[in-house]
C-alpha cells in the first residue's frame, strides 16, 4: 500500500537518522503539550506580538511548498527533460512543506481542539478560510500527482494522460497558496509594514529562490549518500532560476525601501528601523537582519557570476547562503517586523523561548522524516527499475 | 430538530426579558435589540478634560474589571485589558508636536474597544466568533474562538487581549453573574451588553464620578451623545483607516 514497504528497509545509518528525528519530535511534542497545559505564555509571544516564530515558519514553508512550481512548470509546460529526475522530488518537498505549514498553524492556536470550527462555521470574509482551502487543495493535488506518477513508474508504464491536466492545474494553484498567505497580512488597515501590494510578489520571489536552493542542497546530499544523480544539467538550470528569482526578490525589497524612505511616513519607516537598527532601545533582530543582507549580497555575486555559479564546489555554499538569508527575512523578520511598534506605539523585544524553539525543531524533524521516507520510496522505485 | 446555540440564547434572552417585566421592556423599546436594525447605534463620548481632573482615578477600570471578571495578570506582556489608560501620543499617534499643549502631552487617555462600524477584526475572524450586532456592538463568543489571534493582528487599536495563561487564577473577586474565560481565547470590551440588556448603563459610565463618560444611542437625535457630537469638536482614533470608530473624544 502506497509503497510504504520501501521505507522500512534500510541501512544502519538510515535507521540512526530516523531515530534522531523521532527523538526531536518526541521532545517537541512534550513541549507542545506543556504549551497547551500552561498556555502560550511560555513562548516568547506577548500582547504586542501575538504571532512570532510559528507563523513566520508557516509563511516560509508555504513558500517552499509553492516553489515546487519552479521544477513542475519547466518540465511539464516547456518539456525541460533535464528536470525529469528531480520533478518528483520537488513535488514531495511540496507535500511535506504544506504539512509542516499546517503544523505550525496548530502550534500557534490557543484552542487547537476547536480548529474544526473553521469548517463548521465557514467565513469567506476571512483569509484564513481561503488559506485552508488552497493549502488543503494543494496538498491533495500534489499527493495525488506523486502517487499516480510513482505508481506508473514502478509498473514501468507511462503515467495516465489525465494526470497531466491535474499537474497543469497545480501550477496556478501553487501561485495561489502563497498569494493567499500574503493576503493574510497585506489587507490589514492598521499594519503598515504589510499593507503593500508588493507583499505577495515579494513572497513569491523569495519562495522561488529559497525553495529551489533547498532542493539543490537536498539532491546534492542524496548524491553523496546514495549516489542519486539528478544530472549536471538539472542543477545548472535550477541555479540559473535561483539567480533570476533571488535578483527579483532583492529588487522588490529595494523598491519597497525606496517607497517607504523617500515617502518618509514615520509609521511606515519605523518597522524597518526596528528590524535593522532597533527602536526605543529594542533591536532583537538587528544582528540577524544584517547577516541576512550580507548573505544575500554575497550569494547574489556568486550567482550572477557564471564562473562561480557553475562551480559545483561553490554551489552548496551559495545555496545555503540564499536559504539562510531568506529564512531570516521571511521565516522570522517579515512577521515580527509588522508588530513593532504596536498600534499603540509600544516596542517590546521578542526572542523565542526554548519550548517554542523545541516545538519548531520538532516540526522541522517531522519534515525531514517525511522527506526521508518519501525520497527513500522514490529512489527505491527508480533503483529497482535500473536493476 | 436542531437548534443552534445562538438561537437558543436569543430565545432564552427574550424569555428572561418577558420574565423581567414590562419595565425592562419599555426601557429597551427606546433602543437596543427590540428596535429595528439601525434604530440603535450605541456610542460613547469621553471628555478628556474631565477625565484628567483626577489622574489617579481608576474607578471606571476597576468597575469594568469587577463586572467582567477581567484577570489581573502581573506581567505586562500577558495582560488582559478591556478599558485602560494609554499616553495621549499612543492613543492618537501623529497628533502631538513639540509644541503641543502640555495638558495633553503624555497624559493618560482612556482606551477601549471602539466598536467600529467597519471592524477589521470581524472581517478576519475565521469562525465568526466575533461579529457585529445590529445595535453596533462588536461581540465575541468565547466558546467558539479558536485562539488564532488574527483579530488581535487586525485590530488597529490594540483593543483585544489573548489569554496567555489560565485567567481564572488571576480574578480578584469573582462575579458569579458574568462568565469567566478560558486559557487560549481572545477577549475585549463588550460595551456591557449584559447590562444594556437589563436597561443599565455600562459599568465604566456608571462608575465615573466626573461624568466624563457619556453613553447613548447615536441614532436618537435627542440623545446626549448625539448632542455632544453635533455641537462640540470631537476626535476619534485613527479615523483615516475607515473603521468608523464609535468612541468619540472631547479634547
Amino acid at each position: 500500500m502506497f509503497m510504504i514497504e520501501k521505507a522500512v528497509v534500510g541501512s544502519r545509518r538510515y535507521w540512526t537518522w530516523i531515530g534522531v528525528l523521532f527523538a526531536i519530535i518526541v521532545v517537541g511534542f512534550l513541549c507542545y503539550v506543556w504549551e497547551h497545559e500552561v498556555g502560550l505564555g511560555i513562548t516568547g509571544l506577548s500582547r504586542d506580538l501575538v504571532w512570532g516564530l510559528y507563523i513566520a515558519q508557516f509563511v516560509f514553508f508555504v513558500g517552499v511548498a509553492a516553489s515546487a512550481v519552479v521544477v513542475v512548470l519547466p518540465y511539464y509546460l516547456h518539456d525541460w527533460k533535464a528536470f525529469g529526475k528531480i520533478v518528483i522530488l520537488g513535488e514531495f518537498l511540496a507535500v511535506t512543506a504544506v504539512a509542516m505549514a499546517g503544523l505550525f498553524i496548530l502550534a500557534n492556536l490557543g484552542m487547537p481542539t476547536r480548529v474544526l470550527n473553521v469548517i463548521l462555521y465557514p467565513s469567506p470574509s476571512s483569509l484564513i478560510f481561503w488559506d485552508l482551502v488552497v493549502l488543503n487543495g494543494y496538498l491533495l493535488l500534489n499527493a495525488l500527482i506523486t502517487l499516480v506518477v510513482l505508481s506508473a513508474e514502478r509498473k514501468g508504464v507511462p503515467p495516465p494522460g489525465w494526470i497531466k491536466f491535474v499537474i497543469i492545474f497545480s501550477i496556478p494553484w501553487a501561485i495561489s497558496i502563497h498569494t493567499v498567505t500574503a493576503f493574510l497580512f497585506s489587507g490589514l488597515p492598521g499594519r503598515s509594514f504589510w499593507l503593500s501590494g508588493l507583499l505577495a510578489p515579494r513572497f513569491l520571489a523569495s519562495a522561488f529562490a529559497s525553495g529551489p536552493a533547498f532542493l539543490i542542497l537536498l539532491t546534492l546530499v542524496l548524491r553523496r549518500l546514495v549516489g542519486f544523480d539528478p544530472g549536471r544539467e538539472a542543477i545548472r538550470r535550477l541555479s540559473l532560476i535561483i539567480t533570476y528569482t533571488m535578483t527579483i526578490n532583492v529588487f522588490f525589497l529595494l523598491v519597497e525601501l525606496f517607497t517607504i524612505f523617500y515617502g518618509q511616513i514615520p509609521e511606515h519607516m519605523e518597522h524597518f528601523q526596528f528590524l535593522f537598527v532597533g527602536l526605543k532601545g529594542h533591536a532583537p533582530l538587528a544582528t540577524l537582519m544584517w547577516i541576512s543582507v550580507i548573505l544575500a549580497v554575497i550569494s547574489l555575486v556568486l550567482l550572477l557570476t557564471p564562473r562561480f555559479r557553475e562551480n559545483e564546489k561553490l554551489l552548496p555554499m551559495t545555496c545555503t547562503m540564499v536559504f539562510l538569508s531568506l529564512w531570516i527575512d521571511k521565516g522570522l523578520a517579515i512577521v515580527v517586523g509588522g508588530f513593532m511598534p504596536s498600534p499603540l506605539g509600544h516596542v517590546t523585544s521578542y526572542a523565542p523561548t526554548w519550548p517554542e524553539i523545541s516545538v519548531t525543531l520538532a516540526i522541522w524533524a517531522f519534515g525531514f522524516l517525511a522527506i526521508t521516507v518519501f525520497y527513500k520510496i522514490a529512489l527505491s522505485v527508480s533503483e529497482t527499475l535500473t536493476e | 430538530m436542531s437548534i443552534d446555540r445562538r438561537t437558543f440564547l436569543g430565545t432564552a434572552g427574550l424569555t428572561a426579558l418577558a420574565v423581567a417585566g414590562p419595565a425592562a421592556l419599555a426601557r429597551l423599546a427606546s433602543g437596543s435589540q427590540a428596535g429595528a436594525a439601525g434604530a440603535t447605534r450605541w456610542a460613547m463620548v469621553i471628555d478628556l478634560r474631565k477625565c484628567l481632573k483626577d489622574q489617579g482615578c481608576t474607578d471606571c477600570m476597576a468597575a469594568c474589571d469587577k463586572a467582567h471578571n477581567v484577570p489581573q495578570i502581573p506581567t505586562r506582556a500577558h495582560e488582559v485589558k478591556w478599558i485602560w489608560k494609554e499616553p495621549f501620543e499612543g492613543a492618537f499617534p501623529g497628533q502631538t508636536t513639540p509644541y503641543t499643549e502640555e495638558v495633553f502631552k503624555g497624559q493618560p487617555v482612556l482606551v477601549l474597544c471602539n466598536h467600529c462600524d467597519n471592524p477589521p477584526c470581524v472581517r478576519v475572524c475565521p469562525t465568526k466568533a466575533t461579529w457585529k450586532r445590529p445595535d453596533g456592538i462588536t461581540m465575541m463568543d468565547w466558546h467558539r474562538c479558536i485562539g488564532c489571534k488574527y483579530c488581535i493582528v487586525a485590530c488597529p487599536y490594540g483593543a483585544r487581549s489573548f489569554n496567555f495563561f489560565d485567567p481564572r487564577k488571576y480574578i480578584k473577586a469573582l462575579n458569579p453573574d458574568f462568565p469567566t474565560r478560558s486559557l487560549g481565547v481572545v477577549e475585549k470590551c463588550n460595551f456591557c451588553e449584559e447590562r444594556l440588556a437589563v436597561g443599565k448603563l455600562p459599568a465604566c459610565v456608571e462608575a465615573c464620578r466626573e461624568k466624563a463618560l457619556v453613553f447613548g444611542n447615536l441614532q436618537d437625535p435627542k440623545s446626549e451623545v448625539r448632542e455632544l457630537v453635533r455641537t462640540r469638536f470631537t476626535i476619534r482614533r485613527k479615523p483615516e483607516l475607515g473603521t468608523d470608530p464609535r468612541i468619540y473624544y472631547l479634547v
